[in-house]
C-alpha cells in the first residue's frame, strides 16, 4: 500500500511538498470559508450552472489568470535554473517537466482561456444579441476546458508531470521514451479541453452568423467580432486535427500500436506533420482575436473610424486561410526536400503581407486621430512596435536556408515569445483593461496600472532581446544546463532578470485588480470610454439579458452612430413597451458531465480502465439525461425587466 | 513629468541594448556570425539579407508610429488636423499591400535559390568525404566509411573538403547542427538523411544536438575538429593502429542511456550505420515515404 503511494504521489522535492500543502491548505481553505458564510447555495446557483455567457466569460478570465500565474511560477523557475551556468538548483528531469508544462499550459490553459473570456463576454454584446447560440454547450464548454486543465495540472503532484516538450515528438512521447502517466496526463488533459474548445469555436460561428441585431450587415459588424469569426473557422478545422493526432498517440501508447514509430511500420514524421497542421494555425487562432481587440481600441480612443475597415476584414480572412499551408516552417530541417522547402517558405513569407497591411491601417487609423493614454491604448501602442519587430524575426525564420541556422535555438525562443507576449498577451489585456468597466462597472486604478504596463515591457525586452543573441551565440532550447565556455553566462543572466520584471509587473496587476475592487471609479454610464459599438448602449454590468430592446443597427459603429444621431437606445423618445424576454435555464448537466469526463481522462492515464469505463459511463448518462429534459427554457417577466432597468437608471 | 522619465528610460535602455548588440556582433562568440565555410557563409548572407529587408519595413514603421503618437496626441491646445471620418485612403492601402509583396518577392527568390543549392555538395572540384552519423542517448557516434574507423563526441574532418554527414538516430529524434560550418537536419530513427557541410579553414567548431531527447540532451555537445588533408590522413592512421575496435558489445553498450567520453575506434562492425536503419524499422520505408522518394540503403534520398 505505502510503496503503491510512492508511485502514486510525486515524491523527493521540496516543491512539490510545498504544492501538496499549498494544494491542501487552498482546498480547505475553501470549504471552509463556503461552509462557513453559507455560500455554497450561492456558489451552485449563481456559478457553477449558470449558462450566462457573462458568467461563464468571467469564470474563464479567472482561470486562465491562474494559469498564468502557474505557468510564470515554471517561467521563472526555468530562468532561475538557467541564470547561472552550472546550475544546480533544477535536475534535468525536472526542468523538462518544467519547460513541457510552461508551454502547454501557456498556450492551451491560459492564451486559449483568456481568449475565450473576452469572446464570451463581449461577442454577444457587441451583436446586440441576449446570448450565444448554444448557452447550455457554452457553459458545457468551459467545464470540459476547466477539468481538463486540472487534470493537467495534477500531474505536477500525482504521478508525474509530462516531460517530452509541448508538443510532444515521438519517439521521445511514445510509451518507450515516456513511461509512466506523465504523457498520459499531457493526452487527456488537452482532449478533454480540446473538445471544449472545439465546441467554442462551433457556439461563436453559429452566433456570430445567426445572432446579429436586425440590420447588422456582415460589413457592418464590429472588428473584434470579424476577428472571432475568423479565429472560430480556424478553431473548427485544426482542433479536429489535434484530437486525432492525441488519439492516436494514445493508441500506440495504450494499446502497443506503431503508428508514430518507424518500427513495424509508422512514422514519427507523421506526427510532426499532424501535430503541427494544428499547432501552426492555433498560434493564428489565439492572435487574431488580440488584433480585432486592438482595432476596437485604436478606434476608440483615437476618436476616429478605424482606417480601412475592408482591408482589415479581408486581411484576417486571408490570414485565416493561409495559416493552413505553413506548418512546415516548423521543420524545415526534417529532409521534405528543396521544392516542399521553398513552397512552405514563401507561404509563411506571403503571411506577413496581411499582418503588415494591418499594422499600417492601426498607423493610419491615429493618424489625424486623438489618442488617448489609457490603459487599453497604452498596451495597444506597446504591442505596435513589439509585434513589428517580432513579426521580422518571423520573416528571417521563414526564409528555409537560414533557418537551418535558427531552428531550435534560442533566436527562435525570442521570436515566438515576442508574438506571443508582445501580440496575444498585450492584446487580451488590452482588452481586459478595455471590457473591464463592462464586466465589473468599475474601471482599473491607473496608477498601478501604469507600474505594471512598465515593468512588464521593459521587463520583455530585458528578458527576450538577449535570447535572439544567445541563439546566434549557438545555445539550443530546452538545454538545463551549459557551461561558462560558451559565453552564453552574461545574456542568460540579463534575460532572468527581465523575466523578474515581468513577474513584478503581474504583482502590480493583481494588486491593481484588488485595489480597484474597493477603491475603483464606478462607471454609472455603461460607456465610460465613450465608445462605439453596441456593448457601450447597455449599463455596466450588462443585466441578466443584455438588452432590453434588440437594438436596430444602421451602420457601422452602432452605438456611435445612434448617439450622434440620436436615435436607438441613445434617444430615450425611442423607447417603447417592453415584452417577456425568452432565456436558457441553468442546468448542473454541464459540470457533472465534465466531471465525469474528468474522472474518465484520470482512469486512462493511470491505465485503470475500468475508472476509465466508469468515467465514460458517466458521461453518457449526462447526455441521456439531458436528451430528456423538456424544460429547458423561461421567460423573464416584463415587471422584472422594469424593475431591473429602473435599479440601473434606465428610464422605464 | 512621469510619463517622460520612464519614454526616457525605454529609449536610452533600447539603445543601450542596440548598442551592446552591434559592437559584440563581429565577436568569436557569435558561432552563426562566423561562418567558416561554404554553406555557412550561403546561409549567412541570407541571414544579412532577410534582415536588412525587414529593417526596410521595420524602421519607416516605428518612426512613423513615434511621429503619429506624438502628433496626434489628445492634449488641450493640439493644433493638429483632426478628420474622424477619415477612413479610406486607396492610394496608401496600394502603397502597404504593394511594398511589402515586392519585399516578400526578393526575398523569395533568394530564398528559392539557396535552397536549391544547399542539397547540393557546396563545391564540385573536389572529391568530398562521407561520415556517418547516429545520435544515441546522450551521445554521437561518427563512422568513417572510406577510413573505416569511428569517433564519439568528436569528429575530424579535413578541411576545405565537402563532407557529407549522414544522419540516422537508434533513439529519440535528434537534429545535428555545427553552426559555425553550416546548419542542423534532423537525425531520426529508421530513417537517413544528408547534411552538406565544409570547413574552409582548419580549426574548432562547436556541435550540439539541437531537438530534445530527454534527460542527458543538454550534455549532446561535441566539436569538430578541421585538419588540413594531411594532418587527416594521419589522424585516421593514428586511429586506425591505434585505437581499439569498436564491437557489437561496446556499441550496445552506447546505446544504453547515459553520457560517454570522446572514444576513438580503429574498426566497426560491417555496415553497422545500415543495420542501424534497419533495425528502426528503415525496412518498412515505402520509397514514397522516403526523404525526396530515393531508395534510402543508397543514402541519397534527399538529392
Ligand atoms: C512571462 C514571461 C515568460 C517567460 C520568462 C518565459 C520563459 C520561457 C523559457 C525560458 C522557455 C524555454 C524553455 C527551454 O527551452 O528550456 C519557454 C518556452 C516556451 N514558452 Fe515561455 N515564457 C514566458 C511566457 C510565455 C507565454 C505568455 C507563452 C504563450 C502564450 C509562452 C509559451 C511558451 C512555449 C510554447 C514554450 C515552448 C516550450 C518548449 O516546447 O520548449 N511563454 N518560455
Ligand atoms: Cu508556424
Ligand atoms: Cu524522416
Amino acid at each position: 500500500m505505502a510503496d503503491k503511494a510512492k508511485g502514486f504521489f510525486v515524491t523527493g522535492d521540496p516543491l512539490i511538498y510545498g504544492a501538496d500543502v499549498a494544494i491542501v491548505i487552498t482546498l480547505l481553505g475553501i470549504l471552509v470559508f463556503l461552509t462557513f458564510f453559507k455560500k455554497w447555495g450561492w456558489l451552485w446557483r449563481e456559478w457553477l450552472t449558470t449558462v450566462d455567457h457573462k458568467k461563464i466569460g468571467i469564470m474563464y478570465l479567472v482561470s486562465s489568470l491562474l494559469m498564468l500565474f502557474r505557468g510564470g511560477v515554471d517561467a521563472l523557475l526555468m530562468r532561475m535554473q538557467l541564470a547561472f551556468p552550472n546550475s544546480h538548483f533544477l535536475d534535468s528531469q525536472h526542468y523538462n517537466e518544467i519547460f513541457t508544462t510552461h508551454g502547454t499550459i501557456m498556450i492551451l490553459f491560459m492564451a486559449m482561456p483568456f481568449m475565450f473570456a473576452l469572446f464570451n463576454i463581449v461577442v454577444p454584446l457587441q451583436l446586440g444579441a441576449r446570448d450565444v447560440a448554444y448557452p447550455f454547450l457554452n457553459a458545457l464548454s468551459f467545464w470540459l476546458f476547466f477539468f481538463g486543465a486540472m487534470l493537467f495540472n495534477l500531474s505536477f503532484v500525482v504521478g508525474g508531470s509530462p516531460d517530452a516538450g509541448w508538443l510532444s515528438y515521438p519517439p521521445l512521447s511514445e510509451l518507450a521514451g515516456s513511461p509512466g502517466p506523465g504523457q498520459n496526463f499531457y493526452i487527456w488533459g488537452i482532449q478533454i479541453s480540446g473538445i471544449g474548445s472545439l465546441a467554442t469555436g462551433i457556439n461563436f460561428l453559429v452566433t456570430i452568423l445567426k445572432m446579429r441585431a436586425p440590420g447588422m450587415k456582415l460589413m457592418k459588424m464590429p472588428l473584434f467580432s470579424w476577428s472571432v469569426l475568423a479565429s472560430c473557422i480556424t478553431i473548427i478545422f485544426a482542433f479536429p486535427v489535434l484530437t486525432v493526432t492525441l488519439a492516436l498517440l494514445f493508441v500506440d501508447r495504450f494499446f502497443g500500436a506503431h503508428i508514430f514509430t518507424a518500427t513495424g511500420g509508422g512514422n514519427p514524421m507523421m506526427y510532426v506533420n499532424l501535430i503541427w497542421m494544428w499547432g501552426h494555425p492555433e498560434v493564428y487562432i489565439v492572435v487574431l482575436p488580440a488584433f480585432g481587440i486592438y482595432s476596437e481600441v485604436v478606434s476608440t480612443f483615437s476618436k476616429k473610424k478605424i482606417f480601412g475597415y475592408k482591408s482589415m476584414v479581408f486581411s484576417m480572412m486571408i490570414i485565416s486561410v493561409l495559416s493552413y499551408f505553413t506548418w512546415v516552417h516548423h521543420f524545415f530541417t526534417m529532409g521534405a526536400g528543396a521544392d516542399v522547402n521553398t513552397f512552405f517558405a514563401i507561404t509563411t513569407m506571403a503571411i506577413g503581407i496581411p499582418t503588415g497591411v494591418k499594422v499600417f491601417n492601426w498607423l493610419f487609423t491615429m493618424f489625424r486621430g486623438r489618442i488617448s493614454m489609457t490603459q487599453p491604448m497604452l498596451w495597444t501602442l506597446a504591442f505596435i512596435p513589439c509585434f513589428v519587430v517580432g513579426g521580422a524575426t518571423g520573416v528571417m525564420l521563414a526564409v528555409a536556408p537560414a533557418d537551418y541556422q535558427y531552428h531550435n535555438s534560442y533566436f527562435l525562443i525570442a521570436h515566438f515569445h515576442q508574438v506571443l507576449i508582445g501580440g496575444v498577451v498585450f492584446g487580451y489585456l488590452a482588452g481586459l483593461y478595455y471590457w473591464w468597466p463592462k464586466m465589473f462597472g468599475f474601471k482599473l486604478n491607473d496608477r498601478l496600472g501604469k507600474w505594471a504596463f512598465w515593468t512588464w515591457n521593459i521587463g520583455f525586452y530585458v528578458c527576450f532581446m538577449p535570447q535572439y543573441a544567445l541563439g546566434f551565440m549557438g545555445m539550443t532550447r530546452r538545454v538545463y544546463t551549459y557551461g561558462w565556455d560558451m559565453g552564453w553566462a552574461p545574456y542568460n543572466l540579463v534575460s532572468t532578470g527581465g523575466a523578474f520584471l515581468m513577474g513584478i509587473g503581474f504583482v502590480f496587476q493583481v494588486w491593481q485588480i484588488l485595489y480597484s475592487i474597493k477603491n475603483g471609479e464606478r462607471d454609472l454610464t455603461g460607456d465610460p470610454w465613450n465608445g462605439r459599438t453596441l456593448e457601450w448602449s447597455i449599463p455596466s454590468p450588462a443585466p441578466l439579458y443584455n438588452f432590453a430592446h434588440i437594438p436596430k443597427v444602421r451602420s457601422d459603429d452602432a452605438w456611435w452612430d445612434m448617439k450622434e444621431h440620436k436615435h436607438g437606445a441613445a434617444s430615450e423618445k425611442e423607447n417603447k413597451e417592453f415584452e417577456p424576454i425568452h432565456m436558457p435555464k441553468n442546468s448542473g448537466i454541464p459540470f457533472f458531465m465534465a466531471a465525469c469526463w474528468f474522472v474518465a481522462g484520470f482512469g486512462l492515464t493511470f491505465e485503470w480502465v475500468w475508472v476509465g469505463i466508469a468515467g465514460l459511463a458517466g458521461v453518457a448518462i449526462c447526455l441521456l439525461a439531458r436528451s430528456f429534459q423538456r424544460k429547458t427554457d423561461y421567460y423573464i417577466p416584463v415587471d422584472e425587466i422594469k424593475r431591473t432597468e429602473a435599479s440601473l437608471g434606465r428610464v422605464v | 513629468m512621469k510619463k517622460h522619465t520612464s519614454s526616457y528610460l525605454w529609449k536610452v535602455s533600447a539603445l543601450g541594448i542596440t548598442l551592446l548588440a552591434l559592437l559584440t556582433g563581429c565577436d568569436r562568440r557569435y558561432l552563426v556570425f562566423n561562418p567558416s565555410g561554404p554553406v555557412a557563409q550561403k546561409e549567412f548572407d541570407l541571414i544579412v539579407l532577410s534582415a536588412v529587408l525587414c529593417a526596410a519595413v521595420v524602421i519607416p514603421v516605428l518612426i512613423l508610429l513615434f511621429y503619429i503618437v506624438y502628433r496626434y496626441r489628445d492634449k488641450p491646445g493640439n493644433k493638429a488636423p483632426y478628420t474622424p471620418e477619415w477612413n479610406d485612403s486607396k492610394i496608401l492601402e496600394i502603397v502597404w499591400w504593394g511594398i511589402p509583396v515586392i519585399i516578400i518577392c526578393i526575398l523569395g527568390v533568394y530564398t528559392a535559390k539557396t535552397t536549391y543549392s544547399l542539397v547540393k555538395p557546396p563545391v564540385t572540384d573536389v572529391k568530398p568525404i562521407t561520415i556517418q552519423v547516429t545520435s544515441l542517448d546522450w551521445k554521437w557516434l561518427f563512422q568513417y566509411p572510406d577510413q573505416k574507423i569511428a569517433t564519439v563526441n568528436y569528429a575530424e574532418i579535413p578541411a576545405g573538403v565537402p563532407v557529407q554527414f549522414q544522419l540516422t538516430s537508434d533513439s529519440m529524434m535528434n537534429s545535428f547542427w555545427v553552426p559555425e560550418l553550416g546548419g542542423q537536419e534532423y537525425t531520426m530513427p529508421g530513417m537517413a538523411m544528408r547534411l552538406w557541410l565544409q570547413a574552409d579553414k582548419p580549426g574548432t567548431y562547436f556541435g550540439s544536438g539541437a531537438n530534445f531527447t530527454g534527460r542527458g540532451f543538454a550534455h549532446m555537445k561535441f566539436k569538430v575538429v578541421a585538419k588540413p588533408q594531411a594532418e587527416f590522413n594521419q589522424w585516421a592512421k593514428q586511429i586506425k593502429k591505434s585505437a581499439p575496435a569498436l564491437t557489437q558489445e561496446r556499441y550496445d553498450l552506447l546505446t544504453k542511456k547515459g553520457l560517454a567520453e570522446k572514444q576513438s575506434f580503429s574498426s566497426y562492425p560491417e555496415s553497422l550505420f545500415h543495420n542501424t536503419i534497419d533495425r528502426n524499422g528503415g525496412k518498412y520505408m515505402k520509397p514514397e515515404m522516403k526523404h525526396g522518394g530515393h531508395d534510402m540503403s543508397m543514402m541519397d534520398h534527399d538529392k
